[in-house]
C-alpha cells in the first residue's frame, strides 16, 4: 500500500516553520550518511586526471573510468581477498544458519526432554564472555591458526540470534505441529515443511546478520590468520587504505599485474566500494523484517 | 502496510520468558495458555524415544557453544598460573593471585579502565538520546514511502564494518581528507581530527552516532507504533499541543524501552567496542585511546604474557557480570522487566 497515511483529524497541521525545519533536519541527516559514500564512489570511478585535478577526493564528476576496478580484479591481492571473504561469508552463513535454526527448533517445545538445562546453557552465555586470551589459546591449541575455519567456528552460533529464532518459532501456534505429528510427521518434516516456510522473514534477517558479521569480520583474522595470503577483504582495507600501505609492497603481491601501476586514491576508494557494495545491496531486501529480529531479540534476550 | 509496523500489532513489550523457559510459571493473561501440564509421569526412556530428534537438532549449536564458549571460559584458570605454551594448562606452575596483584598495581591498567568508563559515560550522554529523537522525527513523517526511504538510508551504516567506518571518517575529516583538502585549497590550515587526542571522545562518539544511531531507532519506532493512538486523540481534544503530547504521552510510552536499553548499556559499561579502538589506538596514541580490550591485547599477545592478559580479562568479565546483575536488580526495583524476568 503506498497511499499516503492521512493525518489524523485531531492533529493540527504543522506551520510553515515546523515543516521547513523538519525537512531541513531530515535532509541533513540523509546527507551526512550519503555524502561520504557518494564522494568515495565517485573518486573510485574517476580517471587519474580528475583525481589529480581535484587534488584528492573528487566531488564534482569529471569523466568516468573503470580503470581502478580493472586493476583490482586483475588477479592481485584484492581479487584473492574478495574471494576469501566471499567464501568465508557463504560457508559461515550456511553453518551458522543451519546450527541456529536446528537448535532454535529443538528448544522451542517447553515440554521436551532436558529443555530447561539446555536452554539455560544457551542463555548463560549472555552473562559472560570467555575473554580474548583463553579463546586465542583454545583456537591455537586445536590447530585452527591459519585455517579459514578459525574465522567461522568461534563465532558460528550467536546465542542472541538463537533466542530470537526460538521466540519466533514459539509464536507459531502449537496446534499446527501437533496435528502434523498426529498425522505421523516427524520433527524434521515439521521443521522443513511447516515451520521454516512460515518463518522466511525471520530466517532471512538472521541470515543477513550472520552474513554481514562474516563479511565485516576483522579482528578474528588479525588474531588467527598470520599468513597474509589468506587475508579477508577487511584486512586489506585496513592495510592499504586506512593505514595507507602501498599495494605494490613485494611481500604481498605475487602477480606482476598490480605491481605495474602505482596505487592511487582511485584504487584505494575502489577497495572501499568493494567492501561496502555487498552489504548495501543486500540489507534493503530484508529491511521490512528487521523489527521482528530486533524487537523480539531485545525483549526475549 | 507501513514498514516498521508489522501487522500494526503491538510488539510484545514487555513480556517473554527470557530465562529458564516458559511453561512452568504462571503466564500473563493474553499469552498462550499452558497447553498441558508437564508430563512428569512419562518415563525417561519414552521421553528420550519421543524427543531424540529435538536433542539431535540442538547438538551442533550446543557443541559449538561448549567448545568455543564454555571451554575457553574454563581456560581462564591460567590467570592463576604462570602459563607458558610449552607446559600447557596442566604443567604450568600455579601462582595464586600474583597476576592480579601485578594487575592492580599496574598504572596502565587503571588508565585503560578510566578511559573505558569515560567513553561509556560520554556516549551515554551524547549518543544514547539521539536514536530516541531520530525515531520520533522519523515517526512523524506521514508518507510511508518517504519514511521507508529514510529508514533505508539511516540503517545503512550499521552494516558497514568498523574498518570501513574509520576509513570513511579518515577520508572526510582526516588530515588528508576531503575537508582538509577544501580548506587547504582556499588558503586555510588543514584540519586533522583523526589523530588529535584532544577531540578523541568527540570523534569516536561521532563515529558511533554515524554508524548506529539510525539502527538504534528500530526498537523505539516499534515502541512508538505500540502507543495507543486514542491517547493522542483524547489529549488533542483536551487542548494539548504537539509538544505536550510528546512530553506526556510519547515519552512515557517509550519509558520501558529506554530503561531496558539504559540498563543493558550500564551492564555493558566495560565494553566500548573493541575494533573501533584497536583501529585508532595508534593514530590517537595510547594515552587517550587505550581501553581495556586494547590493553589486554597489546599487553598480552605482543609479549605472550597470557596469564596476565587472562587475569585482566577475568577482572573485566567479573565486573561486567556484577554490573549486569546490579543493573537488572535496579530495573526490577523500578518495576521494569529488565534483561531477564524475576522468577
Amino acid at each position: 500500500m503506498t497511499t499516503p497515511h492521512p493525518r489524523p483529524v485531531w492533529a493540527e497541521p504543522p506551520g510553515p516553520a515546523g515543516r521547513a525545519g523538519k525537512a531541513a533536519a531530515l535532509t541533513a541527516i540523509a546527507a551526512v550518511v550519503l555524502l561520504p559514500i557518494y564522494v568515495v564512489v565517485l573518486t573510485s570511478l574517476s580517471p587519474a586526471s580528475a583525481v589529480t585535478a581535484a587534488g584528492g577526493l573528487v566531488v564534482v564528476p569529471r569523466g568516468i573510468s573503470f580503470a581502478a576496478y580493472a586493476e583490482l580484479f586483475a588477479g592481485g591481492v584484492v581479487t584473492r581477498a574478495v574471494l576469501v571473504s566471499l567464501g568465508v561469508t557463504a560457508v559461515g552463513t550456511l553453518v551458522s544458519l543451519a546450527a541456529t535454526v536446528l537448535a532454535a527448533y529443538g528448544l522451542s517445545r517447553p515440554t521436551s526432554l532436558w529443555h530447561r538445562p539446555l536452554l539455560f546453557a544457551v542463555l548463560l552465555t549472555f552473562l559472560f564472555t570467555p575473554g580474548m586470551i583463553p579463546l586465542y589459546l583454545l583456537v591455537s591449541s586445536v590447530g585452527l591458526i591459519d585455517s579459514y575455519w578459525a574465522l567461522i567456528l568461534p563465532t558460528a552460533v550467536s546465542a542472541f540470534n538463537l533466542v530470537v529464532m526460538r521466540a519466533f518459532f514459539m509464536s507459531i501456534p502449537a496446534e499446527i505441529g501437533d496435528s502434523a505429528r498426529a498425522d505421523g510427521a516427524g520433527e524434521w518434516t515439521i521443521l522443513a515443511r511447516l515451520v521454516l516456510p512460515m518463518s522466511k522473514g525471520v530466517t532471512a534477517v538472521i541470515g543477513l546478520f550472520y552474513a554481514v558479521g562474516y563479511w565485516n569480520a576483522f579482528f578474528n583474522a588479525i588474531l588467527y590468520i598470520n599468513d597474509n595470503r589468506m587475508w579477508p577483504l577487511q584486512l586489506i582495507l585496513r592495510q592499504y587504505v586506512q593505514q595507507g600501505g602501498s599495494l605494490t609492497s613485494a611481500s604481498v603481491v605475487d602477480t606482476s599485474a598490480s605491481a605495474a601501476l602505482p596505487p592511487n586514491l582511485a584504487i584505494q576508494m575502489a577497495i572501499v566500494v568493494v567492501a561496502l557494495v555487498p552489504v548495501t545491496f543486500v540489507y534493503p531486501l530484508v529491511q521490512r523484517h528487521f523489527t521482528k529480529g530486533v524487537v523480539i531479540g531485545a525483549v526475549k534476550g | 502496510m507501513i514498514s516498521h509496523r508489522p501487522g500494526g500489532a503491538a510488539p510484545p513489550l514487555p513480556g517473554g520468558d527470557a530465562a529458564g523457559g516458559g511453561g512452568h510459571r504462571p503466564r500473563r493473561p493474553g499469552r498462550r495458555p499452558p497447553r498441558r501440564a508437564p508430563r512428569r509421569r512419562v518415563p525417561l526412556g519414552a521421553r528420550l524415544r519421543r524427543d531424540w530428534p529435538l536433542l539431535l537438532m540442538t547438538a551442533p549449536a550446543l557443541g559449538l557453544l561448549a567448545v568455543f564458549h564454555y571451554v575457553p571460559t574454563a581456560g581462564n584458570v591460567i590467570a592463576f598460573q604462570d602459563y607458558n605454551v610449552y607446559d600447557g594448562f596442566l604443567g604450568s606452575p600455579w601462582v595464586g593471585f600474583d597476576n592480579f596483584f601485578w594487575l592492580f598495581s599496574d598504572a596502565s591498567f587503571w588508565h585503560a579502565t578510566g578511559n573505558t568508563l569515560l567513553i561509556t559515560a560520554f556516549q551515554l550522554v551524547f549518543y544514547f538520546p539521539i536514536p530516541i529523537g531520530l525515531a520520533v522525527l522519523l515517526d512523524s513523517v506521514l508518507s510511508p514511502r518517504l519514511r521507508l526511504l529514510l529508514q533505508s538510508v539511516v540503517y545503512m551504516p550499521h552494516f558497514f564494518s568498523w574498518v570501513l567506518v574509520v576509513t570513511l571518517f579518515q577520508q572526510i575529516v582526516g588530515g588528508a581528507g576531503l575537508i582538509s583538502q577544501l580548506l587547504r585549497r582556499n588558503g586555510y590550515e588543514a584540519l586533522d581530527v583523526m589523530s588529535n587526542p584532544d577531540v578523541f571522545l568527540l570523534v569516536v562518539t561521532s563515529q558511533v552516532v554515524w554508524k548506529d544511531a539510525g539502527w538504534g531507532t528500530i526498537i523505539f519506532l516499534a515502541a512508538l507504533a505500540a502507543i495507543n493512538q486514542n491517547l493522542y486523540e483524547a489529549a488533542a481534544v483536551d487542548g494539548a499541543g504537539r509538544w505536550r503530547r510528546l512530553w506526556h504521552i510519547t515519552l512515557p510510552g517509550l519509558r520501558p524501552v529506554i530503561v531496558l536499553l539504559l540498563i543493558m548499556r550500564l551492564g555493558d559499561a566495560l565494553n566500548v567496542g573493541f575494533e573501533q579502538f584497536f583501529l585508532q589506538r595508534d593514530a590517537f596514541g595510547a594515552d587517550a585511546a587505550e581501553v581495556l580490550d586494547t590493553f589486554i591485547y597489546h599487553r598480552t599477545l605482543t609479549t605472550a604474557a597470557y596469564s596476565y592478559g587472562a587475569a585482566a580479562g577475568l577482572v573485566k568479565g567479573a565486573v561486567g557480570l556484577a554490573l549486569i546483575l546490579v543493573a537488572n536488580k535496579v530495573a526490577h526495583r523500578m518495576g521494569e522487566d529488565g534483561i531477564y524476568r524475576r522468577t
